[in-house]
């Protein structure tokens, strides 16, 4: 048996998931022994801690014009 | 030679009031509650005015008070927050937008968006994230806004909201990945200026 297979599809939800919760261990293992063998999920990755920044600027910018909305 | 005389403290409340009401409408997604928080902001504002040494320092004092009276409107209209009233929000599942084959594999890789930290904070791309963050479903739009301006915790949101935390996670799920595919389209798969 291979308790901590994952798909690309089930880690994708975890890298989501662990912007709101706490993963349990037996996930965050998981997640790390796939990211290891995965091309794609570490880039994915990438793209939600990016995500994670850029909300972090929106959220302390502080310029003194409001956005425009169109 | 004299400066313009310094603008009284109701002036400088005034001239924040559609930066305050643009934060307010996007994480409540409702007129009348984004215009009553505001208010209820400028007059808390009123009560206790204080001075400043900069604009920005009054803007970041009067944010925080903001806060407070939407996550008192949010409290107060929970059922309608989060939909438990009616189900105006979609059930599609946006992995689907990824492409996954049947397998569980990536039909097609994950576009590399680069080391964009410099673009992050420029202005072109912050106003993308405001639209595409606008753009969120309502329910969706006011949970993820929670965790992300309101900065409170998941369990804070379902015990403000009485809301269990699967449905909580349901939501988060779908906000974050609608706004991957928004940004995606809108910003890192376009051709820059800059």
């Amino acid at each position: 048996m291979m308790p901590f297979n994952r798909t690309c599809k089930e880690v994708t939800a975890l890298v989501i998931a662990r912007e709101d919760r706490a993963l349990p261990w037996r996930e965050r293992l998981a997640l790390k022994l796939h990211m290891a063998i995965c091309a794609a999920c570490p880039t994915f990755e990438r793209q939600v801690l990016t995500m994670r920044n850029a909300m972090k600027q929106w959220r302390n910018y502080e310029g003194d014009e409001p956005v425009q909305r169109h | 030679m004299t400066d313009a005389p310094a603008p009284s403290f109701e002036q400088q409340l005034v001239s924040h009031r559609d930066y305050l009401l643009r934060f307010a409408r996007l994480q409540l997604r409702n007129e009348t509650w984004a215009e009553d928080a505001v208010s209820e902001t400028v007059l808390a504002a009123l009560a206790k005015p204080q001075s400043f040494a900069n604009r920005s320092q009054l803007k970041t004092w009067l944010v925080g008070i903001l806060k407070h009276k939407v996550i008192d409107a949010l409290r107060h209209h929970s059922r309608e927050v989060c939909g438990l009233d009616s189900s105006e929000d979609d059930d599609a599942d946006p992995l689907e937008y990824l492409g996954f084959k049947v397998d569980g594999h990536f039909s097609q890789q994950p576009a590399d968006w680069g080391n964009p930290e410099q673009q992050l904070s420029s202005r072109q791309f912050l106003e993308v994230l405001d639209v595409c963050t606008n753009k969120l479903p309502s329910i969706q739009g006011r949970l993820f806004l929670m965790r992300e301006w309101l900065e409170l915790s998941s369990e804070e949101i379902c015990k403000e909201l009485g809301l269990t935390p699967t449905n909580l996670y349901v939501q988060l799920h779908r906000a974050r990945l609608r706004l991957r595919e928004c940004l995606e389209l809108n910003w890192f798969a376009k051709p820059h200026a800059t």
